[in-house]
C-alpha cells in the first residue's frame, strides 16, 4: 500500500460523499421544512438520469442533458407536490410513507412502460472522458473531479440560499414554526412547492451526473435512497450542514472500508478468506457507523431546530 | 393392392393411436423476472421461449407466465399457485440462483418437472440433484471455468479478479481459479448491487495486474466498465457473457469494445437452427437475441421435442424423452450429463461493432464438450 493509493482512495471517498450530499440535501430539506418523509426521492433521481440520457441521446450533448435533468426533475417534483404530497402534510408519517411508496411503484412502472426494461446509454462528455494527471503522481478521472467540484458548488450555493436570501429565511422560518410564518402572511403553499421542486432538482442532478458513470435503468434510485437516509440520519434530520458532514463521512467510511478492511484481514487470514470477510464487513461499515453515532448523539451530528 | 390398403389402414390406425397418446396437453408455468432490477434477463428468456412456442404452433402446449420481481418469497408463492390451482406439469423460467433454490426442490418433490433456462446453482447439480430437475443453460461455474482456461492459454499470469459477495459471486471466482493456472494478483468481493467502483479500480491500478476478470451481472457490470474506461486503465478485460450480452452492450457503449467474454451461445454460431433463430427473433421483437433468449428458446424446444414422443402424465417416459434431448439446440451439439446439466462447448467471444451495433463474435473455443465437476456427487 502506498501513500499515492491512499490519497487516491481519499479522493474517491470525497467524490462519493459529494454525490451522496446532492442526493440527501433535497431529502433533508423536504423533511426539515415540511416534516415529510419522502420515499419517492429516489424516483426523482431516476427521472433525472433518464431525462439526461434521452436528451443527450437526441442532441448528442451531455450538457443539454444535464440541464434537462434539472428541469424535468424539478417539474416532476412540483407535480408530485401539488398532486399528492400537499394532501399529506397533516397526516402522520405512516400515511406519507405509504403514499410516497406508491409513487415509487407508479413512476417505475410508467418509466418501464415508456422506455422498456433495458438500461439506457449515457456516457460522460468527451472533454471529461480522459483522466488528468494530478501533481505528477497519479492519473485521476477528470469526471470524478468534476463531480467533486459540482458538489462543493451546490453546497456553497445552498448555504448562500438558506443563510443569505429572503427565500432562505422563509425556509428556515418554515422549518421552525409553520403556523407562525403562515400567520405572518407568507404563502406557505408556494414555498413548499418551491422547496420540494428544489430538492427534486438536486436529486435529478445527482441522477444525471451518476448516470454517466453507472447504469441508467428502472429502479436505480432505490439503493441510493437507502444511503441518502443513512446520511440524513447521521447528519441530523432536517439539517443541510448535517447532510453535508454526514455525506462526506459516509462516503469516506464506505470507500476506505472497502479498501482497507480486506488489507487488515489479510494480515491474519489467507487471501481469499480475507477478501470475503473484508468484503462482507465493509458493506455494513456505514451501518455500524450510523449505529455508533446514534448511540452517542441520538439526534444525529447536527440536530436541526435547536 | 389389398396389401397396400391394409398397410395404409394400419399406418393410419397406428398414427391415430399414437397421436391419441401424444395429444395429451402440457401446461407450462413460467416464473421469471419481468419487473425491477434484472427484468431484461427475464424478458429475454420469456421472449425466446414464446418464440419457439409460437413457431411450433402446437395447440397442446399452453404457457402461463408470472413475474417474480426477483423476490424469493413471491416466486415460492407463484410456484405454489401454479402447481395447485393452475395444475401445471412443468415449471421453468427462474433467472436467479437464490430464487431457484427457494422454488425448485419443493416443486420437483411434488412430482413436477423443472427445466432451468438460466440459474444453475452447484447445490442442485451435486448432492441435491433430482430426476425431475433439468438445466438447459449451464452449471453456474461453467462460463467462469472457461475464462480461467482461456486466461491461462493467453499467458496471463496476474489477473485481478472480482465478483459480488453472494453465492453465485463466490462460485464465479472459484470456477475461474479452478481452471486458471497461476495466482491472481488480487481478489475482491464487492457489495451486491454496488454501483461505484472507484476504490476497487484504484486497487487494480496499484496491484500491477496484467489483466482483469470480473463477474458483475446487469447494472453493476455497466457501471464497472464505464468507470474502468474513464480511469484510463488499459488492461485486457475478461468476463462471463452476462456483462456483455446483447441486452446491456448498448448501455455500456464503446467501453466494451475488445472485451473477451465466455458463452455457450453466440449469434454467429453457424448452424441452421441458430441462423433461423437470430433472424426470426430479430424480426419478431425488433432486437438481437441475447444468450438468455437462446436459453429460453432451447428450453421450449426441449419440451416440444419430448412432447413428440411421450405423454407428460407418464413421468418416466417423459423424463426419458427429456434426457434424450432430441432437439436442435441453437448452440449446436447438446446433450445431458449424468446430473442432467448440459455437456457443451463454451466459446470465447469478443465485443465488436457491426453495422453500428455492438455485438459479439466468437474468437476461440475455450472448453470442448464440457460438463461440470459436481456430476460425481449426484446419485442419478
Amino acid at each position: 500500500m502506498t501513500a499515492i493509493l491512499l490519497f487516491e482512495q481519499l479522493l474517491n471517498g470525497l467524490q462519493f460523499g459529494m454525490m451522496l450530499f446532492l442526493m440527501s440535501a433535497g431529502l433533508t430539506l423536504v423533511f426539515g421544512v415540511m416534516g415529510l418523509i419522502n420515499l419517492a426521492h429516489g424516483v426523482l433521481y431516476m427521472v433525472g438520469a433518464f431525462a439526461c440520457a434521452i436528451i443527450a441521446g437526441l442532441t448528442g450533448s451531455f450538457w443539454l442533458g444535464l440541464m434537462a435533468s434539472l428541469i424535468v426533475a424539478a417539474m416532476a417534483g412540483a407535480l408530485i407536490e401539488v398532486g399528492v404530497i400537499r394532501k399529506l402534510y397533516q397526516r402522520d408519517h405512516l400515511d406519507q410513507v405509504l403514499a410516497t411508496y406508491a409513487l415509487i411503484l407508479i413512476f417505475s412502472g410508467a418509466t418501464r412502460w415508456l422506455f422498456g426494461a433495458f438500461p439506457l446509454y449515457l456516457d460522460v462528455p468527451e472533454i471529461l472522458s480522459t483522466p488528468v494527471n494530478l501533481f505528477g503522481l497519479l492519473d485521476y478521472s477528470s469526471y470524478r473531479l468534476f463531480i467533486i467540484g459540482i458538489g462543493i458548488t451546490v453546497a456553497l450555493g445552498l448555504y448562500f440560499l438558506i443563510a443569505k436570501t429572503r427565500l432562505g429565511m422563509r425556509i428556515r422560518a418554515g422549518a421552525s414554526d409553520r403556523e407562525m410564518i403562515a400567520a405572518l402572511g407568507v404563502d406557505i403553499r408556494t414555498l413548499y412547492t418551491l422547496v420540494f421542486a428544489l430538492g427534486a432538482a438536486l436529486a435529478g442532478l445527482a441522477g444525471a451526473l451518476l448516470g454517466a458513470v453507472q447504469s441508467v435503468e428502472v429502479g436505480m434510485g432505490d439503493s441510493v435512497l437507502i444511503l441518502a437516509f443513512v446520511v440524513i440520519v447521521i447528519g441530523g434530520i432536517g439539517s443541510i450542514k448535517g447532510a453535508f458532514i454526514g455525506a462526506l463521512l459516509v462516503g469516506l467510511v464506505d470507500t476506505m472500508g472497502r479498501f482497507l478492511l480486506p488489507y487488515l484481514f489479510a494480515l491474519v487470514l489467507p487471501p481469499d478468506t480475507a477478501a470475503s470477510v473484508g468484503g462482507a464487513l465493509s458493506s455494513v461499515a456505514i451501518y455500524i457507523l450510523m449505529a455508533v453515532i446514534l448511540i452517542v448523539k441520538p439526534k444525529g451530528l447536527i440536530a436541526a431546530n435547536g | 393392392m389389398n396389401k397396400l390398403a391394409i398397410a395404409v389402414a394400419l399406418g393410419l390406425t397406428v398414427s391415430a393411436a399414437s397421436s391419441l397418446v401424444l395429444a395429451a396437453p402440457v401446461k407450462v408455468g413460467m416464473i421469471t423476472t419481468l419487473t425491477g432490477g434484472g427484468a431484461s434477463l427475464g424478458i429475454d428468456i420469456r421472449d425466446g421461449f414464446m418464440l419457439a412456442v409460437k413457431q411450433a404452433n402446437n395447440a397442446d402446449l399452453s404457457v402461463v407466465v408470472e413475474d417474480d420481481a426477483r423476490k424469493p418469497p413471491l416466486a415460492v408463492q407463484i410456484a405454489d399457485k401454479m402447481i395447485q390451482r393452475e395444475k401445471v406439469d412443468i415449471l421453468t423460467g427462474i433467472v436467479w440462483s437464490n430464487l431457484a433454490m427457494a422454488v425448485v426442490p419443493s416443486a420437483v418433490a411434488q412430482g413436477k418437472f423443472y427445466l432451468s433456462p438460466n440459474a444453475g446453482p452447484s447445490a442442485l447439480a451435486g448432492k441435491r440433484c433430482h430426476k425431475n430437475y433439468f438445466n438447459v443453460a449451464w452449471q453456474n461455474d461453467n462460463l467462469h471455468e472457461a475464462m480461467g482456461s482461456y486466461a491461462t492459454n493467453e499467458g496471463y499470469t496476474k489477473p485481478y479478479i472480482l465478483a459480488p459477495n453472494y453465492p453465485a459471486g463466490k462460485d464465479a471466482l472459484v470456477g475461474f481459479k479452478r481452471m486458471f493456472k497461476g495466482e491472481a494478483s488480487g481478489e475482491t468481493y464487492t457489495k451486491l448491487g454496488q454501483k461505484d467502483y472507484a476504490a476497487e479500480i484504484a486497487q487494480i491500478r496499484a496491484s500491477g495486474a496484467d489483466s482483469i476478470y470480473f463477474f458483475l451481472p446487469g447494472g453493476m457490470g455497466i457501471s464497472f466498465m464505464k468507470q474502468l474506461t474513464q480511469s484510463g486503465i488499459k488492461l485486457p478485460v475478461m468476463g462471463p457473457a452476462f456483462s456483455f450480452d446483447q441486452g446491456i452492450l448498448k448501455a455500456v457503449g464503446k467501453a466494451a469494445l475488445g472485451v473477451k467474454n465466455s458463452s455457450q451461445w453466440s449469434k454467429d454460431i453457424d448452424n441452421t437452427a441458430n441462423q433461423a433463430f437470430v433472424k426470426t427473433f430479430n424480426s419478431e421483437y425488433g432486437r438481437l437475441p441475447s444468450l438468455y433468449a437462446s436459453q429460453g428458446f432451447d428450453t421450449a424446444n426441449l419440451i416440444l421435442s419430448a412432447m413428440k414422443t411421450a405423454d407428460v402424465k407418464d413421468a418416466d417416459a417423459f423424463r426419458a424423452a427429456l434426457v434424450a434431448a432430441n432437439f436442435d439446440s441453437v448452440r449446436g451439439d447438446f446433450k445431458f450429463n449424468a446430473n442432467q446439466h448440459p455437456i457443451q462447448n463454451i466459446y470465447v467471444r469478443e465485443v465488436i461493432e457491426e453495422n453500428g451495433i455492438l455485438t459479439n463474435k466468437i474468437v476461440a473455443t475455450a472448453l470442448e464438450n464440457h460438463g461440470n465437476v459436481y456430476a460425481s456427487e449426484c446419485s442419478l
